[in-house]
């Protein structure tokens, strides 16, 4: 008797079923969101809304904090992706072009903190903030979220590196390119879209990040930070509902966007 | 990956460490060992139930799905990964409050008994759903689902077609093929998938502090400890049980080649 399973046969009905369960427990939950965002019930979260309205859309809108919540944390996410595209471009040029002592452990040390629980990052960095008197401000959170947007960006530039292969520059080298010519016209251009890409995933990453700007905050609040009190002591539940509904909205796009460009990557390699 | 270098320094340091964490831990009484069980506890379960549920999508990718759907369903793993993990955490407190949607739902179906007792049993019950340990299971298998599906996709997706004809010539039954070639192929995965799940299970204080109650979690007891108690070497006592856990699990996960899988 063959194995059902070989070739692309018909999937037994009871693998589809519970497929197609785990993937509606993936993405349902946030579905919810949606219609909570225009509830009429403003004490409690109660299921059917006793009736739906527009009004809480105006209401976020003119709330301070949020506003303050959501620019600290724009401006902080793209600190720490230039931060990380830099830092994690040139480490990954590291590893890639030269062998060295501490290579491997370079490597690993890089990828540690996406391994290691937040709270490890988090309380390390705190400890070594404290003892260098540096007072919490938007550069602490920035330093904290570098951590592991870096990691991201290294590892799709590394990638990058691997596929790109070293003929071209030295090829460019053979025709009289200096090394910063070469850079700029054969190693950039090859580079962009991983960049790219791997920028458009930190930015997600950082932009919504709480653990670790628990640690590294001071008295400032980031948008994670800003949900999380309202996670832990529900005060404005109808703005926390809209205010989630567009943390989806404006997470989604980049993830897309960083997606389609490693598409592209795939179909051109 | 290399770990020598960690194993090395583990092993010097794992003594003395071990000792004065524990030492800390341990005082005044059994409260602070209690947080660690409890947590390690959770991220075994959770563990558990994330691979269980991550299989047969997972399956279904590496297997069944054509080129097109694999791609989508690869996009609808990777999506809610990237996504808000706070949003995703609130979108349970609505659907586990008390007067919620998935109350609603039990109501509708008269399993209201059923949950009275889960609610009401000792150790895991609460109030509601959205205040139980129930709840903050639910939730980190939730979040942490797409982490174990990627690598036990990838590791399906190595095994070889030959080995399942193979064994399928040879007499086995499907059921038996799975057992015996798929599952232990498949393995390395889990593994890989688990170190994510049970890392980030164990340092988590998100799900603990919207979810729970007084009972702590180690993410929690860090938290407070650093903060309004300024008791910082305790605190950082509390790291060292996930971080020599982590150590631990990754030397393991190395030696059962989870590290191939990633």
């Amino acid at each position: 008797m063959h194995y059902k399973g070989s070739g692309n046969g018909a999937s037994p009905l009871g693998l589809k079923a519970a497929a197609a369960a785990v993937l509606f427990f993936l993405h349902g939950p946030v579905w919810i969101i949606l219609l909570y965002a225009f509830t009429t019930d403003e004490a409690t979260f109660s299921f059917p809304p006793p009736g739906l309205t527009i009004k809480w859309f105006g209401i976020a809108s003119q709330r301070n904090d949020f506003w303050e919540a959501l620019a600290l944390s724009l401006r902080v996410a793209a600190t720490a992706t230039t931060t990380a595209m830099a830092l994690g471009t040139l480490a990954a040029a590291a590893v890639y072009r030269s062998r060295f002592f501490g290579r491997e452990a370079i490597s690993f040390l890089l990828i540690l903190p996406l391994a290691l629980p937040g709270i490890v990052t988090g309380i390390a960095l705190r400890s070594a903030i404290s003892l260098a008197n540096i007072p919490f401000s938007l550069w602490t959170i920035v330093v904290g979220h570098a951590t592991f947007c870096v990691v991201v960006v290294y590892n799709n530039v590394l990638a990058r590196f691997r596929r790109m292969g070293s003929s071209q520059i030295e090829a460019s080298m053979d025709l009289g390119a200096n090394v910063f010519q070469t850079f700029r016209h054969i190693v950039l251009p090859h580079l962009a879209t991983a960049l790219l890409a791997g920028g458009m995933l930190a930015f997600a990453l950082s932009f919504d990040e709480v653990i670790v700007t628990t640690f590294t905050s001071g008295q400032q609040s980031t948008l994670p930070i800003w949900i999380f009190t309202q996670l832990t002591r529900p005060r404005d539940r109808p703005v926390t509902n809209v205010v989630a509904l567009f943390v989806i909205g404006i997470t989604f796009i980049p993830i897309l966007l960083a997606h389609r460009l490693s598409m592209e990557r795939e179909e051109t390699a | 990956m290399k770990l020598e270098p960690f194993q090395r320094g583990m092993k010097e340091l794992a003594p003395a460490i071990w000792l004065t964490a524990l030492r800390r831990v341990q005082n005044p009484n059994r409260a602070n060992l209690d947080i660690v069980l409890r947590t390690a506890g959770m991220a075994s379960a959770v563990t558990l139930s994330t691979a269980m549920l991550a299989f047969p999508l997972a399956y279904y990718m590496a297997r069944y799905a054509s080129k097109r759907i694999k791609g989508f369903l690869y996009l609808a793993v990777l999506l809610p990964l990237w996504s808000s993990y706070l949003v995703r955490v609130y979108a349970w407190k609505l659907i586990l409050a008390k007067e919620g949607i998935l109350s609603w739902f039990i109501l509708q179906t008269h399993l209201d008994w059923l949950l009275n007792a889960l609610l009401s049993a000792p150790g895991i019950g609460g109030p509601s759903l959205s205040v139980s340990a129930i709840g903050i299971y639910i939730v980190f298998v939730y979040v942490w689902l797409p982490y174990m599906i990627l690598p036990i996709e990838a590791a399906l997706e190595r095994v070889p077609k030959s080995l399942l004809e193979a064994s399928g010539d040879l007499g086995a039954r499907p059921g038996q093929t799975f057992r015996r070639i798929v599952l232990p192929l498949a393995f390395p995965g889990v593994v890989a998938g688990s170190i994510f799940t049970f890392s980030l299970t164990l340092g988590d204080f998100i799900v603990p502090s919207a979810l729970g109650n007084s009972s702590f979690f180690i993410g929690q007891a860090v938290l407070s400890h650093q903060g309004t108690s300024g008791n910082l070497p305790l605190a950082a006592a509390f790291t060292v049980v996930p971080m020599a856990i982590m150590v631990l699990y990754l030397i393991g996960a190395k030696k059962l080649g989870a590290f191939d899988a990633l």
